[in-house]
């Protein structure tokens, strides 16, 4: 079993879905951030046999927590202090999501006004239906 | 500030409150026809609409009020690439209120969030056309006294059908309301409806052929099949003939039903049930004129 080291203070994102946490890390705009991180991929697990995990080192208010929502709000973030988890936070579903996914309807004026930012917007939270504000297409994007 | 995007913008309150206004104009067009003096209307087409674009404009004038604007995208500064975000501000400080029309969808949304004026959405794309809506309801209940108790029937292109959607999800509102779909496979109603439907308990049908629901109607509304919103002219053309109302059809249907056609129509209605007194598609137009009237004084906050 291959050891990554503990943290001393930043948040382990655990129980990503196997394979997705490169897309994570991107929409969590990780790659900009000067900071350590280490992307284990294929951690066994009990509950779901096999899952990714992300660990950061850097301050947890840098984080998009409604992003992460957004890609999959079963993930679990812990925040680490002192190398200890000091705390679990919980996702919810945001309200709206903006430029984490673009409409894919040819007919919405996002396709032609470049400058305008992609806003879905939570309609249906049992179903985690998310529509675009403008032309109310539902997302098909999940990650 | 307000400005209409959707038709369940309004409440159904507000919406008695509009119909009773519209309705009072129908009355007495004379204690109207200055209400509008020194404002002006801003008609905005990014595409061709001759029927509401003039529908908008006769309101106005028929308010006291004047009117300006472009009825093709091509006659615009559109054409040199300008925003729709720059256009309106730009409108903002020609009229006192606008009507914008265009091809893409959430375009009149993206107006009214940088407009200093109110926005009226006069449809976009295939999502909304509100007016049209609200020009169906005041028809309904001008011409049958109410907006409840209803089996209407909607007939033609479902799927693509805007008008049809919005009206659906204007009448979910009102009580004891079911529907009857009647549409060819390839056209019915989308799913997110029937979805909507099944959750609240409405009660609905979805038959093929017009023939075996006309005497349950109410409310028979007719549409057109639009080319416009076709990506395949082959699957345009199998299916525009798909219904054509005449006379024979009319036959079994209640003696008091109504035919609604949001119009243009091409063929959809044969020129003989014109005369039928059920056929009240001419009526419409005129509740058109009507509720935007009665629109424009509310967004303007002009009381009369």
């Amino acid at each position: 079993m291959l050891n990554v080291g503990k943290i001393e203070e930043g948040f382990v994102l655990d129980h990503i879905a196997a394979g997705k946490s490169l897309s994570i890390y991107h929409h969590l705009q990780l790659d900009k951030l000067d900071c350590t991180v280490a992307i284990i991929k294929n951690a066994r697990s009990n509950k779901m046999g096999k899952k990714d995990i992300l660990k950061v080192e850097c301050d947890i208010n840098m984080l998009d927590l409604d992003v992460l929502a957004f890609i999959d709000h079963n993930i679990t973030v812990n925040v680490i202090k002192d190398g200890k988890i000091v705390a679990k936070k919980e996702l919810v579903l945001p309200r709206e999501i903006k430029n984490v996914i673009k409409c894919r309807n040819p007919r919405c004026i996002t396709s032609i006004e470049q400058e305008l930012p992609h806003i879905f917007v939570l309609t249906d939270e049992q179903k985690e239906i998310y529509r675009c504000k403008y032309c109310e297409e539902k997302c098909d994007v999940r990650f | 500030m307000r400005h209409l995007m959707n038709p369940l913008d309004f409440t159904t309150e507000e919406l008695d409150r509009l119909f009773d206004l519209a309705n009072d104009i129908e009355k007495n067009p004379a204690k109207y026809a200055h209400a509008c003096e020194g404002k002006k209307l801003a008609t905005c087409f990014y595409e061709p609409s001759t029927r509401t674009r003039l529908s908008f404009e006769s309101a106005m004038l028929s308010l006291g009020g004047q009117v300006l604007g472009f009825a093709d995208a091509s006659n615009s500064s559109a054409a040199k690439g300008e925003s729709v975000s720059d256009t309106i501000r730009i409108i903002s400080c020609y009229a006192d209120i606008c009507a914008m029309r265009h091809p893409k969808e959430g375009a009149p949304m993206v107006a009214a969030s940088k407009s200093s004026i109110p926005v009226i959405n006069a449809g976009d794309g295939g999502h909304q056309h509100p007016t049209q809506t609200l020009t169906d309801l005041l028809t309904i209940r001008s011409l049958k006294g109410r907006l409840n108790n209803f089996t209407i029937g909607l007939c033609g292109d479902l799927k693509f059908g805007r008008t049809v959607h919005s009206l659906i999800n204007a009448l979910v509102r009102y009580d004891n309301i079911r529907f009857i779909f009647i549409s060819p496979e390839e056209l019915k109603v989308p799913d997110y409806i029937t979805e909507m439907l099944k959750e609240k308990s409405i009660p609905y049908e979805e038959v093929i052929r017009l023939e075996d629901c006309m005497p349950q109607l109410d409310l028979l509304y007719m549409t057109r099949v639009q080319k416009e919103r076709f990506f395949n002219e082959e699957d345009y053309v199998r299916l525009k003939d798909f219904y054509i109302l005449n006379k024979a059809k009319m036959e079994p249907a209640k003696k008091d039903m109504l035919v609604l056609h949001p119009l243009p129509r091409v063929n959809e209605i044969s020129v003989e049930v014109d005369d039928d007194p059920r056929a009240a598609y001419f009526k419409q137009v005129q509740y058109g004129v009507y509720v935007r009237m009665a629109l424009i004084l509310t967004l303007l906050e002009i009381q009369v």
